[in-house]
């Protein structure tokens, strides 16, 4: 596990959780810009997974594996989910939707490097 | 027949959906509503699931109410997706009990911290959940009566 990875990923959780905002302030629909914002923390996700499991695989230290995969198998999930769900609803509340999985995933990388650096 | 753009998606025959009428639970600020109750209700009852499995004997208390309360979100969750006025009356006592089991939990936590060793997540009123807990079940109650069937 990289902490850069990490950190980028939760950067971009916190910016589309930004712009889910502003945009269910405004009254504003979900739009292809903010899918699109959405699929680039998707991809980080995914990135991370990868690079989690690996990692856990390979790390001499100890890790609860249970714990720290189902995280990454979260982290993964939870933008996907959200984008549907939102996708759903014509009005601003679809932009709350996003707002709520992109706060949810920010967390859900903060307690990911927690786990990865204290084992627990 | 071309299909009617302004019209929701209708659960079999019952044709369109008036703003207080069947699905209505699902749309508009239920629909956030319904996304942080699946959001507690995956975190307590994943949470939950792996405490009772694998650390059962450190706070069996804690660790059961957690994950309780975790199939407590997911029974509102389904509800409030179901929308319908069965599924409202199951969404009724699942926010309702949410209500009683934050409040109780959250003083008996305050009260006495011996039987609970580890957090659960009604512990504290919520706290390991930013107090979400203790709010959700006001929303809720408040979405409920809004959108109560006639």
């Amino acid at each position: 596990m990289t902490p850069v990875l990490a950190w980028a990923c939760g950067v971009l959780a916190v910016v589309v959780a930004a712009l889910a905002g502003i945009a269910t302030v405004r009254g504003h629909r979900l739009d292809d810009r903010l899918l699109i914002a959405v699929a680039v923390l998707e991809a980080a996700m995914l990135l991370q997974a990868v690079i989690g499991f690996v990692a856990l695989a390979v790390t001499d230290r100890s890790v609860d594996g249970v714990v720290f995969g189902s995280y990454l198998v979260t982290t993964v999930l939870v933008p996907v989910v959200g984008a549907f769900w939102a996708l759903g609803e014509k009005s601003r509340w679809g932009t709350g939707v996003l707002l709520v999985a992109a706060l949810t995933s920010a967390i859900l990388v903060v307690r990911l490097e927690q786990v990865w650096s204290t084992g627990a | 027949m071309p299909e009617q753009p302004s019209s929701h998606r209708t659960e079999g025959a019952e044709g369109a959906v008036s703003p207080r009428g069947s699905g209505a639970m699902r749309h508009g600020p239920g629909r956030v509503l319904v996304a942080v109750y699946a959001v507690l209700g995956l975190s307590a009852t994943v949470r939950g699931s792996y405490q009772v499995l694998f650390h059962f004997s450190e706070a069996p208390l804690a660790y059961l109410l957690s994950l309780f309360a975790g199939l407590v979100y997911v029974v509102a969750t389904a509800a409030l997706v179901r929308a319908t006025p069965r599924a409202w009356q199951v969404a009724l006592v699942a926010v309702l009990v949410e209500l009683v089991g934050v409040l109780t939990v959250g003083t008996l936590t305050i009260l006495d911290t011996a039987d609970f060793p580890d957090g659960t997540v009604w512990g504290e009123f919520g706290r390991d959940y930013g107090w979400v807990p203790l709010l959700l079940p006001l929303l809720g109650l408040a979405w409920l009566r809004r959108t109560r069937p006639q």
